[in-house]
């Protein structure tokens, strides 16, 4: 099997990197590549995000035909896909970082500022919170209700269609921190930085 | 809820743990891969290396410890000492660092965290705050704390939020090496004044000094390198001292 990391100058996906292949030591290929023949043939994708909403579209669109490509995978010929933190928020139709940007549109909604409670909470949201678990899938196999996993962001993900929801943590709101649909996973928090849960949830996906 | 973090810190010098742990099982006690290892198995909710290489021939060492730490420590790991350029940043995250602190050159050229927070991402850009109390205030110090700036530690840290860091490390170097604790009114006033998290650093000298810097000091993360380098207290005591004193921790 092989499972591709989409690498699109997305910020730091070192970690994603290595917590990829500690996870799938000889039995799984992990390829970190921008070429579209090797993404198009891999069996699983990953998508990694860090840095602003726009910074990540910019770079889906600095790539030519990245994005056919990703839309091709995801919609058509439906390959399991991991959108990690900004590159689940990608899934949405819109951005409101920076300046409003569109997104992939695969999960209807909206990614918009944390509302802060004038200042109540502080931002980024950084650190490790607990998820409760909405819906139980293959994705969380293994994974405890309130399991830790860490967060760093100052945006959120809000789906039109809540039924997508398969997990939220409670800080200033419920956030939503990971959704599924169809063959389409994500997840706000960082598996890759988020120790053994994380590493089980890593593996978890590639089982899938 | 959201956890405090506890953040065990090691001096790393060309390469080498200086102060490392004492265990007995330990191979090399002056490897930071293995002392890093320690801590993220026993619960450190992230890891900070801090080089203090002072010489520029040995520079390079820290990538190699940073490349070899991250592949086998799944937490944060935060990397700091001697980071001065975008470049200088790049190569650490590069080497699968999550985040760099930047102290001299954040206080010299504040456009280096502009720049840095936009092209890398907020949540990797952590500005050092060095401080030194000076009458009624505190004033920024930088080059491991050799030059004194004068410049106001509470507007710094405005400025460095405003220039895009995502979290502030403020030390108070009245407090370091002392075990004392830390510095509650700098914490407190630094974290009043920002809307982004804060780590309390210098002067741990006990566990009752780690709540106070969360309870007392409203810090978000609490730093220290000595209580658990000499293996005073390892970092699962703390944790389970902490959710005694009704602090959220992850354990």
């Amino acid at each position: 099997m092989n499972v591709t990391i989409v690498d699109y100058n997305s910020g730091n996906i070192s970690s994603v990197i290595n917590s990829f292949k500690e996870v799938a030591k000889d039995k799984v290929n992990i390829e970190v590549t921008s070429d579209l023949a090797i993404i198009k043939a891999s069996d699983k994708v990953v998508l990694p995000g860090q840095g602003s909403f726009k910074s990540c579209i910019d770079g889906l669109n600095s790539i030519n035909g990245l994005i056919d490509t990703l839309n091709e995978l995801a919609l058509e010929s439906k390959k399991p896909l991991l959108g990690i933190c900004v590159g689940l928020q990608m899934f949405a139709d819109i951005g409101y970082e920076e300046i409003e940007t569109k997104g992939l549109g695969w999960i209807s909604g909206k990614v918009s500022k944390i509302d802060n409670q004038g200042g109540k909470f502080k931002l980024p949201h950084i650190g490790w919170n607990e998820i409760n678990i909405v819906k139980d899938n293959k994705f969380f196999k293994d994974i405890m209700n309130k399991s830790h996993m860490y967060f760093v962001h100052s945006y959120e993900f809000t789906p039109d269609d809540k039924s997508v929801i398969t997990a939220t943590t409670d800080y200033s709101s419920k956030i939503v921190c990971a959704v599924e649909k169809d063959n389409i996973f994500g997840t706000q928090f960082h598996p890759e930085k988020s120790d053994k849960t994380g590493l089980k949830i890593i593996d978890n996906f590639i089982n899938i | 809820m959201l956890k405090s973090r506890i953040i065990p810190c090691l001096d790393v010098k060309n390469g080498r743990v200086v102060k490392g742990i004492n265990f007995v099982d330990l191979q090399d006690a002056g490897d930071p891969v293995e002392q890093a290892k320690i801590y993220s198995d026993g619960g450190a909710d992230e890891i900070c290396f801090l080089d203090i290489t002072a010489s520029n021939e040995n520079r390079d060492t820290i990538y190699e410890v940073v490349k070899d730490t991250s592949k086998k420590c799944f937490v944060p790991l935060t990397v700091g000492g001697g980071v001065r350029s975008i470049d200088d940043i790049s190569k650490l995250l590069n080497c699968g660092a999550d985040k760099v602190s930047i102290n001299t050159a954040a206080v010299q050229n504040a456009d280096v965290i502009v720049q840095s927070s936009k092209k890398f991402g907020s949540q990797c850009i952590v500005v050092a705050i060095d401080a030194k109390k000076n009458g009624e205030k505190w004033e920024v110090f930088t080059h491991g704390g050799r030059n004194n700036t004068g410049i106001d530690a509470l507007e710094f840290a405005k400025k460095m939020e405003e220039s895009g860091a995502g979290e502030l490390l403020v030390t108070s170097m009245d407090r370091d090496g002392t075990q004392v604790g830390y510095d509650i009114d700098l914490m407190y006033k630094i974290s009043s004044m920002v809307n982004i998290p804060i780590i309390a650093s210098g002067g741990v000298g006990d566990l009752g000094h780690l709540v106070d810097g969360i309870k007392l000091g409203n810090a978000s993360a609490v730093l220290a390198a000595s209580i658990f380098h000499y293996g005073k207290y390892s970092v699962k005591e703390a944790k389970e001292y902490l959710d005694s004193k009704g602090i959220p921790v992850r354990i």
